[in-house]
C-alpha cells in the first residue's frame, strides 16, 4: 500500500492537477449536489427483459460530479477499491475533460470498467471510504457512475484503445472458464506475451456476466466489446470445452499448455431440502436466469422454454435474488416476492438493485424462510409455507441471526418458487485433479498473494478461490495470478 | 461448429448421425453423453454417444423424433454442421466382469444401451439382451445387439416383431430360466420404473440411465434433479446412471412433464 501511496502522490503532484485542484475552492465543490442517474420509468422499463434501467450520466453531468471531488491527500476511496484503482486521477481526468485518458486510467487496474461500473457494490467499496461519507456524512462522489460514463464514452467514441502486447514467448498458458477473473487473466497474459487460450464449458463467453446477470443491468454489447478486445490482442477462445471431460489436464500438458488459471466459479445452486422442493415450478435463479438470459427463452423464436408465473416467490436476498424476481416482473408476473429470512438492513444485494426492485413493485416479505411447498393437483407448485422469524443474536457474520417464531407458519399462493440462496463451488475440476488440495468449503485452496495452487503450475482465483463474490474480486484474483504466474513461468523456462 | 460425416434413417422417426468430434471420441466413456444445439436460438439437447471412432475422430449420436430439437436434428444431412456440441458429460457406466449382466433396451433406449452392453461383452461378461419398443419400426441396432450379446429377445407390444409383450416379460424369462447378476435398464423412465420394480422382486443390482430434462449439463442449473435414496442428486454430475431401486420415479416421470404446454405448443407452431 504504501508502494501505491507513492505512485498517488507523484501523480496527485501532476501540474495539470494541482492547477484543477486550485481552480474551484473546496467550499463550492462540497456545495455541489450528487449526481441523480437518469433512469427509464418503473412501468416502462419493466416491459423489457433487455431495456437497460440506468440511462448513463451525460458528458456535463460527469465533469460536475467530478467536481465534487476533492482529490485528497490521502484518498481513502482507493482503499476501499479491491483493485485500489486510482480514484482521484481517473476522475479528475474526467472534470479536465480528458475522458479518454480516464478510461486508460482505469484500464490500467481493471479489465472490465464498464462492467464494474455497472455491477460493482460501491456502497459497500469505494464510495463509503470516500471523504464525503467517512468524514461529511454526505452522499459520496459518485465513483460507480463516473467510472461507467468514461468506459462507455470510450466505447461510444469507436476510439478504443487496444492494449499493446508483447512480442510473442511461445510460451502456451490456459484460462479455464470465461468468467471476469480467466477474462482478466487472459489480457495481462496476453500483454506479457504468452499465446493464451479460455476454455468455456457453455456456448457463450462471459461466466455469469452472460449467463446470470440480466441484460436490464449488464448489457451483453457491453461484455462482447471487451470480449472482441481480447480477440483483438490474440487471446484464443475455445468455447464448448469443459476441462476435465472434453480433454484432461494432462492432455492439455500434452498439447503443450505450461500453466493454468482455473476460474471455474462457483456454479452449483444450493436448494433448502425441504419437503416440496423438487415440484415443478420450483427450481433454481441459475436455471431460471439461464434459460432467460443464456437461451432466450421469454422470446418467441428460442426452442428453449421457461415457466411463466402470476405468483411469484423468489427465496433469498443477494443479487441473484434481485435478478430474479425483477426478471419474473418483466416476465408478466402480477405478484413477484422476495422471500428473505432476515430483514431489509441485513439483505446483501446492491442498494440499487433493492431500491429499483421496489420501483418496479416487487413485494418484500422478510423475516420468512419456507419450510414446504405443496402442489396442485397436476404436480405443480401451488402454495408455500413460510416459518416466521425474528432477530436474534449477531452471528459469526456480525449479521443479527433470524431465529423462528414457535408456531407462526403463514401459507401463499404461489405457482413459481425462485431459489436464489447461493450457490458451492463447481466440483468439476476437482474431482478430475486429486493431487489439488481443497478447503473443507469446497474451494480450492491457493497462496492469497500469488493465487498458486498446491500444484505448482496451477493458479486460480474467483468464485472457485472465494465460493461466491463480486466481479471486481474475480478480476483482481485474476490479473494477481497472471503476475505471479509470469514469474513462475520465466524463472522455468525464460532464463534457459 | 462439428460436421456431420454421416446420416441414416434407421426408421421414420430415429435417425443416426456419425459426427466429427476427434477430442470428444478420444476421451469418451460408455455411458457418457453430449449436449448439442441447432441454430442460434436453439435448445441445448441431451443425447448419448453411442459409439466412437478416435482413429477417424467421430461419435455416433442416435436420435428419436419426439419434438422440436429433435426434430430440427433430424433434419439435418451428411455435410450440415452441429451449431454446439459439447460433452463427454455425466460419469461412465461403472465397466466390470460381473457374470451374467441382463441387458434391458426399450424404444430410443436402446442406443445409450448399446455401447454398455458392447462394454460388458469385451469385459467377458455374457450378456442377455430384451429389446422392446411399440412395434416393429421401432427397433433398433438388432444387428449389432446380436453381435455384442449372447442372446437377444425382441419383444414388441403389437408383435410385429420377435414376441408380443413387454419388456419386463422378456427379462422375467430370462432371470428365471439362469441366474443373473446384474442388470442395466434404458428406455422411457415408465419403462425404467417397471424395469425396476421387477428386479427388485428378485433382488438383483440394477442401473438406469436417466433421461431428465437438462439444460448445461455441468452441474449449474438443477433441472437435472432427481431423487435417489432420499436424496436430491443432479443427473448431468452424479449420473445420469443410477442405482434403479432407490429412484423415485414418480417424482422423475413428473418432473418430464413440466413444460409438457409448453412443448406441445411449440410443436404445433412449427
Ligand atoms: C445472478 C447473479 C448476479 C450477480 N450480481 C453481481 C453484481 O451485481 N455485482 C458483483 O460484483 N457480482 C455479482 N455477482 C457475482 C459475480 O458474478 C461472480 O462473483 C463472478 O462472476 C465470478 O467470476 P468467476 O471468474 O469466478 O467465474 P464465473 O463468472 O462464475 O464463470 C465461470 C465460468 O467457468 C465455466 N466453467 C466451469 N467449469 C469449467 C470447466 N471445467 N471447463 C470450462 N469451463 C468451465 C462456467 O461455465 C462459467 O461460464 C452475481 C452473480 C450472479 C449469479
Ligand atoms: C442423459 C440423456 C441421454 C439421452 N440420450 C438420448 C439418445 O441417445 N437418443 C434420444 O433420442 N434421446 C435421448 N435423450 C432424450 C432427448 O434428450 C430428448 O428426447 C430431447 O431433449 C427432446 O427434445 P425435443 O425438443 O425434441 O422435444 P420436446 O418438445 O422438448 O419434448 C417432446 C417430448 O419429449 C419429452 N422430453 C423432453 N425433454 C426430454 C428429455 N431431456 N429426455 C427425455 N424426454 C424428454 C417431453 O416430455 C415430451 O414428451 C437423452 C436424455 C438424457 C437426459
Ligand atoms: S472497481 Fe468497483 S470498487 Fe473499484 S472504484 Fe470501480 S466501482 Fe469502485
Ligand atoms: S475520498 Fe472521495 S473526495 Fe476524496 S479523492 Fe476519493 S472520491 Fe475524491
Ligand atoms: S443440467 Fe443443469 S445441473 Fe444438470
Amino acid at each position: 500500500m504504501t508502494e501505491n501511496n507513492e505512485t498517488l502522490n507523484k501523480g496527485r503532484n501532476a501540474q495539470w492537477r494541482v492547477e484543477l485542484r486550485n481552480s474551484v475552492p473546496n467550499k463550492d465543490r462540497v456545495a455541489l449536489e450528487r449526481v441523480k442517474m437518469t433512469e427509464v420509468e418503473p412501468h416502462e422499463r419493466i416491459k423489457s427483459q433487455v431495456c437497460e434501467v440506468n440511462c448513463g450520466l451525460t458528458a456535463e453531468q460527469a465533469v460536475t460530479e467530478a467536481r465534487r471531488c476533492m482529490d485528497c491527500v490521502t484518498p481513502t476511496c482507493v482503499e476501499g477499491c479491491p483493485v485500489n484503482i486510482d480514484i482521484p486521477r481517473f476522475v479528475k481526468q474526467i472534470e479536465a475533460g480528458k475522458f479518454l485518458d480516464a478510461a486508460a486510467t482505469l484500464k490500467e487496474y481493471s479489465a472490465l470498467p464498464a462492467v464494474c461500473g455497472r455491477v460493482c457494490p460501491q456502497e459497500k467499496q469505494c464510495e463509503i471510504k470516500c471523504f464525503y461519507t467517512q468524514k461529511m456524512k454526505k452522499d459520496p462522489v459518485a465513483i460507480g457512475y463516473l467510472e461507467r460514463f468514461a468506459a462507455d464514452y470510450e466505447r461510444q467514441s469507436g476510439k478504443i484503445q487496444i492494449p499493446q502486447v508483447e512480442a510473442r514467448n511461445g510460451i502456451k498458458v490456459a484460462a479455464i472458464g470465461s468468467g471476469p477473473s480467466s477474462l482478466s487473466f487472459a489480457g495481462d497474459m496476453i500483454k506479457l506475451g504468452y499465446d493464451v487460450t479460455v476454455f468455456e464449458a457453455l456456448h457463450e463467453i462471459g461466466g455469469v456476466l452472460k449467463y446470470g446477470i440480466p441484460e436490464f443491468r449488464l448489457p451483453n454489447s457491453v461484455v462482447d466489446v471487451e470480449l472482441e478486445n481480447l480477440k483483438e490482442m490474440g487471446v484464443n477462445f475455445e468455447k464448448n470445452f469443459v476441462v476435465g471431460r472434453t480433454a484432461s489436464f494432462d492432455d492439455l500438458k500434452e498439447l503443450g499448455y505450461k500453466a493454468f488459471f482455473v476460474g471455474s466459479g462457483a456454479g452449483l445452486p444450493n436448494f433448502m431440502n425441504i419437503p416440496g422442493e423438487n415440484l415443478n415450478g420450483v427450481m433454481s435463479s441459475n436455471e431460471y436466469l439461464t434459460r432467460v438470459n443464456l437461451m432466450y427463452a421469454n422470446q418467441s423464436d428460442s426452442d428453449t422454454p421457461v415457466m411463466l408465473g402470476k405468483r411469484v416467490a423468489v427465496i433469498g436476498g443477494g443479487n441473484t435474488a434481485m435478478d430474479a424476481v425483477r426478471t419474473s416482473k418483466r416476465l408478466g408476473a402480477e405478484r413477484s416476492i422476495i422471500i428473505y429470512r432476515r430483514s431489509l438492513e441485513e439483505m446483501p444485494a446492491r442498494v440499487e438493485e433493492i431500491k429499483h426492485a421496489m420501483e418496479e413493485g416487487v413485494e418484500f416479505m422478510n423475516l420468512a424462510n419456507p419450510v414446504e411447498y405443496l402442489p396442485d393437483t397436476t404436480g405443480r407448485v401451488a402454495k408455500a409455507r413460510l416459518q416466521r422469524m425474528k432477530l436474534g443474536e449477531p452471528d459469526a457474520s456480525g449479521r443479527r441471526r433470524p431465529v423462528p417464531i414457535d408456531g407462526d407458519i403463514v401459507e401463499l399462493d404461489v405457482d413459481l418458487v425462485i431459489v436464489a440462496i447461493g450457490v458451492s463451488p463447481n466440483p468439476l475440476i476437482p474431482a478430475c485433479l486429486p493431487g489439488l488440495k481443497m478447503t473443507r468449503y469446497g474451494t480450492i485452496e491457493v497462496n492469497e498473494e500469488t493465487m498458486q495452487s498446491s500444484v505448482p503450475e496451477i493458479f486460480a482465483g474467483g468464485d472457485i478461490v472465494r465460493g461466491g463474490a463480486t466481479v471486481i474480486l474475480a478480476m483482481g484474483d485474476g490479473r494477481r495470478a497472471a503476475a505471479s504466474m509470469h514469474r513462475y513461468l520465466q524463472e522455468k523456462y525464460a532464463k534457459k | 461448429m462439428n460436421k456431420i460425416i454421416e446420416k441414416y434413417n434407421l426408421s421414420e422417426h430415429v435417425a443416426k448421425f456419425v459426427i466429427e468430434a476427434p477430442m470428444i471420441a478420444k476421451s469418451r466413456k460408455p455411458g457418457n453423453f453430449v449436449i448439442l444445439r441447432i441454430g442460434e436460438k436453439g435448445e441445448r439437447i441431451p443425447l448419448t454417444i453411442v459409439d466412437s471412432d478416435i482413429e477417424k475422430g467421430t461419435i455416433t449420436l442416435i436420435v428419436q423424433n419426439v419434438g422440436v430439437s429433435s426434430g430440427k436434428l433430424c433434419q439435418l444431412a451428411a455435410g450440415d454442421f452441429i451449431t454446439d456440441l459439447v460433452g463427454p458429460l455425466g460419469k461412465a457406466t461403472h465397466i466390470h466382469k460381473a457374470g451374467t449382466i441382463l441387458a434391458l433396451g426399450g424404444g430410443v433406449g436402446i442406443a445409450p444401451l448399446f455401447p454398455i452392453v458392447k462394454a460388458f461383452k469385451q469385459a467377458g461378461n455374457r450378456v442377455l439382451t430384451v429389446l422392446a419398443a411399440r412395434s416393429k419400426d421401432l427397433i433398433i441396432l438388432e444387428k449389432e445387439m446380436r453381435e455384442w450379446s449372447d442372446e437377444v429377445l425382441v419383444m414388441t407390444d403389437d408383435g410385429s416383431s420377435g414376441r408380443k409383450g413387454l419388456v419386463t416379460e422378456g427379462a422375467e424369462e430370462f432371470i428365471k430360466r439362469e441366474k443373473v447378476d446384474e442388470c442395466v435398464a434404458i428406455g422411457p423412465a415408465i419403462m425404467m420404473k417397471f424395469c425396476a420394480l421387477t428386479t427388485k422382486k428378485y433382488d438383483i443390482p440394477t442401473q438406469v440411465s436417466l433421461n431428465t430434462i437438462m439444460v448445461d449439463g455441468t452441474g449449474m442449473c438443477g433441472a437435472c434433479r432427481v431423487t435417489v435414496n432420499g436424496e436430491t442428486k443432479f443427473t448431468c454430475i452424479d449420473g445420469p446412471e443410477f442405482n434403479a431401486h432407490q429412484i423415485d420415479f414418480d417424482e422423475l416421470l413428473q418432473r418430464l412433464r413440466a413444460y409438457k404446454n409448453e412443448e406441445d405448443q411449440a410443436k404445433n407452431k412449427k
